[in-house]
């Protein structure tokens, strides 16, 4: 039996779903709504007019899945991917493990708590739906080996929710998400004018600056700004964080990072417990006089 | 307008999950507990629209006795009334979403739904789709603006390279992220009131899981031991040094 793969175009967490899928063995094929490529063995491109229709996406996955009996699909942990494969779950009455690390058989493990803790489940008889968690597998590089069209029926009720308008960003300074180096700021900041520090050594780097959630909670800057499970996942190479105690959830977001540096007045912190390089002491004495010193090193 | 929130109660793990010696669950004893910030903003924006407009705000909750405690905390941002859905089991989704879908039904018709994107602990991203289904209404997800108005919700989903807008026609669900809006913290009055709100609790019995847990596994850290670069700003020349091998200097 085959495995399903959805694929969105150019999407680097799709292309770890079909390593997901790759996994379970069987051919791998793929469904894109859409023109796409991606290295399965066939791509069945469905031609669906028009904007984002969640219901539409999910019918077209529905009747493939009709077509071919998989024993998988599979999709990437992304929002569309959690949203398409949560319909077609709901369409199925079937269960979703969602952001799935590994599977054996029927036995899968999956993310908790935006992967500060696994769990291992089993998921039932018959055809098996899970999405694949971001950045827990490599790309998969190649093309598709044959390109099938179809034309899925959709009823008015399957694009009766869709995008009516996409609006760009305002472009301003450089987005965290993309940052290569993030100067975060917790409560040990203290208030909202106590960042000024912080833009200051983020300004030096050309990065950004981040913060915790207790940070936008009160106020002291928005929420764009707030790293963790329920804010933006960044992956920098230096993630610099300032009177941050290290709560699971915050890590959640910065684990991505390659190097971790922590700044914090209380050497017990459980942020050392993470971090690749320690300062211990007050972050407003201590960014001022990082600061002074990259610009001493550069006028020299 | 009626408006209802689905909300679940979650531990503060803080910054280290220790689990039960069976592994089937977080060890609990010393934490605290709460609603994910996803749902906390979902109860702050259907109290603001209720605010506005006028009508209703119910807070539904499945979970054991002590998840009254948020539900109190949602009343106290706001919210008029709690449904209480008492069990002691973990539920999985569908299961989940099947109970939820009976007490709304029992308590229909509601203009809006609202759940969060995903829950705080479990995190499988579906029910409030799941329940979408069962009513047969229409689902926008993920959401990080809402504008309703004249019978209609207008909203709005961030993505990479900006804004996904849609409109739908009420009733309908919706579920909503963090940074929809910045909830209030609750006055010491309107926690004494919400003391006084009315919950209707309700024993319900759990059908078997079909996504079945079987146990839990706390993923074994970097191994790190960082490396003490000093104490204060005589720190400062060893930073710049790391920044500078790391190539971000
Ligand atoms: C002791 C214990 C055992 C468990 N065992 C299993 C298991 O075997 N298999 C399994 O899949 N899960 C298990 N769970 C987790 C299970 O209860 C999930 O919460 C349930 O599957 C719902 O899925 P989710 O939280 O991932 O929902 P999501 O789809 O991520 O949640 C989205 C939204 O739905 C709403 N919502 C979710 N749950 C509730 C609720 N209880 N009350 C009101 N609104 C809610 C909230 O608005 C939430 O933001 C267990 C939990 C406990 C405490
Ligand atoms: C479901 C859920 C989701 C969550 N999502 C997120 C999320 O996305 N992002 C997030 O960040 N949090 C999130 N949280 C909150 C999280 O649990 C913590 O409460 C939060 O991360 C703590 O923020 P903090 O480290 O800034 O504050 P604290 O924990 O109060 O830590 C402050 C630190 O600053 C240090 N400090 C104080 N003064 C100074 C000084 N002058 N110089 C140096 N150090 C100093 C202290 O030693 C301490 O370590 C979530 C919580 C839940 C339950």
């Amino acid at each position: 039996m085959s495995v399903l793969v959805l694929i969105e175009p150019d999407d680097e967490l799709a292309l770890q779903a079909v390593t997901l899928a790759r996994s379970l063995g069987g051919p791998v094929q793929g469904i894109s709504i859409g023109p796409a490529d991606a290295p399965v063995d066939v791509l069945h491109v469905a031609q669906v007019d028009g904007s984002y229709a969640p219901g539409a996406w999910a019918a077209a996955v529905v009747q493939l899945v009709e077509r071919l009996a998989p024993s998988a699909v599979v999709a990437p942990g992304s929002d569309r991917g959690n949203e398409v494969l949560a319909h077609v779950a709901a369409r199925l009455d079937l269960p979703l493990a969602a952001n799935v690390t590994e599977m054996r058989g029927d036995e899968v493990t999956r993310q908790r708590w935006g992967g500060s803790l696994l769990e291992e489940a089993r998921l039932g008889e018959g055809l098996k739906l899970l999405t694949a968690a971001p950045h827990a597998f490599e790309a998969a590089a190649g093309r598709a080996g044959a390109t099938e069209s179809f034309a899925p029926a959709l009823a008015e009720a399957d694009t009766a929710v869709r995008v009516v308008e996409s609006v760009g960003a305002s472009t301003g300074g450089i987005s965290l998400a993309e940052a290569k180096v993030v100067v975060s700021g917790g409560r040990g900041v203290g208030s909202a004018e106590g960042f000024a520090v912080l833009e200051e050594l983020a300004g030096l780097l050309g990065g950004a600056v981040g913060c915790s959630r207790v940070v936008t909670s009160a106020g002291w800057r928005p929420h764009a700004d707030q790293v963790g499970q329920t804010g933006t996942k960044v992956s920098p190479e230096l993630y610099v964080a300032c009177g941050i105690s290290g709560a699971t959830q915050h890590i959640a977001g910065c684990k991505g990072a390659k190097k971790l540096l922590a700044i914090n007045g209380d050497p017990e912190a459980t942020i050392f417990a993470h971090a690749d390089y320690a300062v211990i002491g007050d972050l407003h004495e201590i960014l001022p006089a990082i600061s002074a010193e990259l610009r001493k090193a550069r006028a020299a | 307008m009626r408006i209802l929130v689905a909300v679940k109660r979650v531990p503060i793990t803080g910054g280290r999950i220790v689990l039960t010696d069976d592994g089937q669950a977080i060890q609990t004893r010393h934490l605290g507990f709460t609603i994910s910030p996803h749902e906390e903003c979902g109860v702050e924006e259907a109290v603001r629209i209720v605010e506005a407009q006028g009508g209703e705000v119910v807070v539904l909750t499945l979970g054991p006795a002590e998840a009254e405690e948020q539900l109190r905390e949602c009343m106290a941002i706001g919210a008029d009334r709690g449904i209480h859905l008492v069990s002691d089991e973990e539920w999985d989704a569908q299961a989940t979403a099947a109970a939820l879908v009976e007490a709304i039904r029992a308590e229909a018709p509601f203009d809006l739904i609202v759940f969060g994107n995903e829950s705080a602990d479990a995190g499988n991203y579906q029910v409030g789709i799941r329940v979408a289904y069962a009513l047969g209404l229409p689902i926008v997800t993920g959401l990080k603006g809402l504008v309703v108005s004249d019978g209609r919700a207008r909203a709005e989903q961030e993505t990479a390279s900006g804004r996904d807008v849609y409109e739908v026609g009420l009733p309908a669900i919706v579920t909503v992220k963090e940074g929809l809006n910045l909830p209030r913290y609750p006055s010491v009055p309107a926690k004494l009131r919400a003391n006084r709100k009315p919950v209707a609790a309700q024993a319900v019995g759990r059908p078997p899981s079909r996504l079945q847990k079987l146990r839990l596994v706390v993923p074994a850290g970097r191994g790190k031991q960082a490396e003490i670069l000093g104490r204060g700003p005589e720190a400062a020349p060893a930073v710049v040094e790391i920044m500078r091998r790391l190539g971000v200097a």
